[in-house]
């Protein structure tokens, strides 16, 4: 089936199984930041923006995606530049498989929530699963780059 | 320094985040043939039959491999140095199945749909056998996990497999009997840990395709590319020069992906049909058939005097290694070897123990290995002991603890499956990281407890750790540097990136010896064709290790650069004055930039190639030490735990990249926390795991981990690049006695069994009042 959304500005169309997951579009159409984690919609590396709201593409079929806008790091390039800035400086990115995922949870929160506090940023980030850095270097660096960059 | 020490973000973060293909399922072909394995629904049994016909005859299949198809050859998947310390007890599949999850056979089909039907399709006839489940009971169980005739050790393990140990070892040194006699006190007590998971992001992934030259190339997702070279080819018999490997960026191994997972079938499928194939494992497969740390139960006896000199130590340590006996002597050991020399100035000590063959998801490599066990027993025991001398603990670590020009005979006596390597601690900060950690955490103000107006309790807990920098002897990494034209260079490594930010740091040690900003330098590492060998991403061995070789490698260049400088220049080369961008020549105005001294040795005149390269293996291996204390508020009715802060003091002797130190350090104590608090690995009655997904195997989130606070003590290892030792797993090893100690602190209940959980510690207030009111 046919399926026509906008993918990171620029409106495209797309053909898919009935059952396809938007997670499988995007990486079969070489969109390979997001990236696949686990089985239960429970980790967070596949998170995409619809609409500007961070979603798990890993659990919305693509035929559902008619007509929305879908974002990934590869559409918000001069954002991600800017919040890596003060990620690196932190040395908060450690092995990478969730860092795009990150930051666009972090570029979606900075657009939806006025001057968080540190623990509403602990909040809006819990879906985002990290293994490697014990989430502190991140939250500093989330921290200093909203404050910043606000 | 310009370089080194210094908080440099790292060389690859920013592509990765924008999402550059950059993992090993980014750089799959297109076309790759799905394999994808039937899984073991039984703990243990024989396949009596597999019939495959049905799914052979589905469109799409093309093909299906069982044990028949394989030659029959033991190996360990274990990814160690050879000859391996873990027994050769692994077939790439066999006619028996030993653990839920164990492989049954495996379908090769065009698409995942397909090769998901295909799997449905499989006919397989078992006959059920009983499992080997509790593993206390697992010891000439009547039962046998391995009773094929074939599998064997590589060299004296103690493997006795139709008792279902998997390695056994002893030693001890002093006179115990008279330690213990000399003891005014004396406690025992048994402590056991369970199996974690590894939980990297990535799960494991391997592809595989067939070049021009007729040879296969393999993108793994793996620790050790080597070792799967050499694996792939003693497993599979394909000959080694045919095989190349690839580690592209992995997403986290933690240990897990030192052993080698879907490596075997994936080549095996491309060998064959000589047409690309891939094979991601599932979350449930990561959980279910990968790795996990063992379980062990550890039983400690300590005496000492009543002026608080610690006098002996004796241990046993029963593992549990699961269906196979990857890493089963070495992790084993390692619960001592890199806990007892903590206290080095006993009169005697003991450490014995075997681990055991059971029917579950086997054990394996896992950051701490065993030191994080051990530390749990040992620490915590401590803190028994001190409470029954009535000696506060500070002041008793204090006393008994290992410093700086010290040595302890564990060293010399224990190895990784062999015997040690004798050696004194040129840099041991532990008074520092002690004293400095009491005032970060405010220790004299909390301990043992303060109460709180809300109900809770506040309580501080603190352990002491060490851990090693690679493994002496044995563990080996290399180097090559390359001048090119315009003056920069190229850093080709073994050692294997995973995220711990090698390739960032071994570039800074080259920038630094070679007096370059670090874009100078253009890492690329782990390609068995185009890089030089390392053993890969284990046992504490990068900084140290590889990182000694990168040192090494960037000097030898200098020395080719002055030497070509002071033939051009027309001087002798102790004139040269090497300065990075630019060559000098003492009291004189000559000069010539790297620029152009590259330019001209490649285009113009006597060119030739400088390209020098490296290698290390160490004669030693300097531990870093840490101190760690864990602020917890602790809600009595409910048993709920409140991490506020945790605070580390660690010598890893100069940190190559502050930051990135800091990172090895904070993502360990968060395993470590979940470790200690909340994550078990569990299976039913009948050996299914239950744990299998991420909702119900928790890891700790954002909103688990409000505050970190890391400091580093300052510390020079002169046998370390730059002053510095390896900070990979020091960070893990702490918060479980740390946690253990602070608990008892605040309620006066000591948990041995981790996790330690809110249930866990209302029922033993409940017990203690039970016992209180009789």
């Amino acid at each position: 089936m046919k399926v026509k959304f906008v993918l990171n500005g620029v409106e495209r169309d797309f053909e898919v199984k009935a059952g396809e997951y938007l997670l499988d579009t995007l990486r079969k159409h070489n969109i390979l930041s997001v990236k696949k984690g686990c089985d239960a919609s429970s980790c967070g590396v596949c998170t995409v923006l619809k609409n500007g709201k961070p979603v798990l593409s890993c659990s919305i079929l693509t035929a559902r995606c008619e007509g929305l806008s879908i974002t990934t790091v590869e559409g918000e390039k001069a954002e991600v530049e800017k919040f890596y800035s003060y990620f690196g400086a932190e040395g908060a990115d450690q092995c990478g498989f969730c860092n795009p995922a990150t930051a666009l949870t972090v570029i979606a929160m900075k657009r939806e929530l006025k001057n968080p506090s540190e623990s509403a940023i602990r909040q809006y980030m819990v879906g985002n699963l990290c293994r490697c850095s014990g989430y502190v270097a991140q939250n500093k660096a989330i921290l200093n780059y909203l404050e910043d960059q606000s | 320094m310009k370089t080194v020490n210094k908080a440099i973000p790292s060389v690859d973060g920013l592509g990765i985040m924008l999402g550059r293909p950059a993992f090993t399922d980014d750089l799959a072909d297109v076309s790759s043939l799905i394999v994808k394995v039937l899984r073991s629904p039984h703990a243990f049994a024989r396949i009596k039959s597999i019939n495959k016909e049905k799914a052979l005859n589905l469109s799409g299949v093309e093909m299906v491999l069982t044990h028949q198809d394989f030659p029959r050859k033991p190996f360990t998947r274990a990814g160690q140095g050879y000859p391996e310390p873990s027994p050769h007890d692994k077939f790439v599949l066999d006619e028996y199945v030993r653990y839920v999850g164990d492989e049954v056979a495996a379908v090769v089909a065009k698409d995942e749909e397909t090769a998901e039907a295909a799997l449905a399709l499989l006919d397989v006839e078992y006959d059920i056998l009983e499992p080997v489940l509790n593993y206390q009971e697992a010891m000439d169980h009547k039962a046998v996990v391995h009773p094929e005739p074939e599998i064997h050790e590589m060299f004296p393990i103690g493997f006795e497999p139709k008792r279902n140990i998997a390695a056994a070892y002893g030693m001890d040194f002093g006179n115990l009997d008279d330690a213990f006699s000399e003891s005014d006190v004396i406690i025992e007590e048994t402590f056991t840990t369970q199996a974690q998971a590894h939980v990297m992001m990535e799960p494991h992934t391997v592809n595989a395709r067939l070049d021009v030259q007729n040879r296969l190339i393999i993108y793994s997702s793996t620790q050790t590319p080597f070792h799967v070279r050499r694996i792939l080819s003693q497993a599979l018999a394909i000959p080694m020069h045919k095989i190349r490997v690839i580690k592209p960026r992995v997403g986290g191994g933690f240990g897990g992906k030192q052993a080698i997972h879907g490596e075997l079938l994936v080549a095996w499928v491309t060998y064959k049909t000589g047409k690309p194939a891939k094979m991601v494992y599932t979350r449930k497969e990561v959980f279910e058939s990968s790795y996990t740390r063992h379980p062990m139960t550890l039983k400690i006896k300590l005496g000492a005097t009543k002026s608080g000199k610690l006098k002996a130590i004796d241990w046993y340590v029963l593992s549990n290694t699961g269906a196979y006996g990857e890493h089963a002597l070495t992790v084993f050991m390692v619960a001592g070897s890199k806990v007892l020399p903590l206290y080095n100035k006993v009169d005697a000590a003991r450490f014995h123990g075997h681990v055991v063959y059971t029917n579950h998801t086997p054990a394996g490599a896992y950051r701490g290995y065993g030191a994080i066990q051990g530390n749990f027993a040992l620490e915590s025991a401590v803190d028994i002991l001190c409470e029954k001398l009535q000696i506060d603990p500070i002041v008793f670590r204090r006393k008994n603890m290992i410093l700086e020009g010290e040595t302890s005979p564990v060293f010399e006596i224990m190895g990784e499956g062999t015997e040690g390597t004798a050696m004194n601690m040129e840099t041991c900060k532990l008074d520092y990281c002690l004293d400095k950690g009491l005032e970060l955490i405010d220790w004299k103000n909390k301990y043992p407890r303060v109460p709180l107006e809300n109900g809770k309790i506040k309580s501080v807990g603190m352990a002491l750790a060490m851990q090693g920098s690679g493994i002496p002897y044995i563990d080996m990494g290399a180097a090559t540097i390359k001048l090119n034209d315009d003056g920069f260079y190229n850093l080709t490594v073994g050692a294997t990136d995973i995220g711990q930010g090698s390739d960032t740091i071994l570039a800074q040690i080259a920038a630094e010896t070679l007096d370059v900003p670090i874009e100078k330098v253009v890492v690329y590492s782990s390609d068995t064709d185009l890089t030089p060998f390392d053993v890969g991403a284990y046992a504490s061995s990068t900084t140290f290790v590889s990182g000694n070789a990168v040192y090494k490698a960037a000097r030898h260049m200098r020395e080719m650069i002055v030497k070509e400088a002071a033939e051009i220049l027309d001087v002798d080369t102790s004139e040269i004055v090497f300065g990075g961008d630019v060559i000098l020549v003492k009291n004189s105005e000559a000069t010539i930039s790297m620029r152009d001294l590259s330019n001209r040795i490649t285009y113009n005149e006597d060119q030739k190639q400088l390209t020098a390269t490296s290698s290390y293996y160490g004669t030693k291996s300097p531990p870093p030490f840490m101190a760690g204390f864990i602020e917890i508020d602790i809600d009595p009715e409910t048993g709920e735990i409140d991490i506020v802060d945790y605070v580390s003091v660690v010598d890893c002797g100069v940190p190559i990249n502050i930051k990135l130190a800091q990172g090895q350090v904070e993502g360990g104590i968060v395993q470590g926390l979940g470790m200690a608090h909340f994550e078990v690995v569990k299976s039913s009655s009948k050996g299914q795991l239950i744990t299998n997904d991420l909702l119900k195997y928790k890891i700790p989130t954002s909103a688990d981990i409000p505050k970190l606070t890391t400091a580093f003590a300052k510390s020079y290892e002169d046998s370390g690049p730059y002053g510095a030792k390896s900070v990979g797993e020091i960070g893990i090893d702490t918060p479980p006695a740390a946690l253990a100690n602070a608990v008892y602190n605040a309620l006066g209940v000591r948990i041995t069994d981790l996790p330690i959980t809110s249930e866990k510690i209302i029922l033993a207030l409940q017990n203690k009042k039970n016992k209180e009111s009789h």
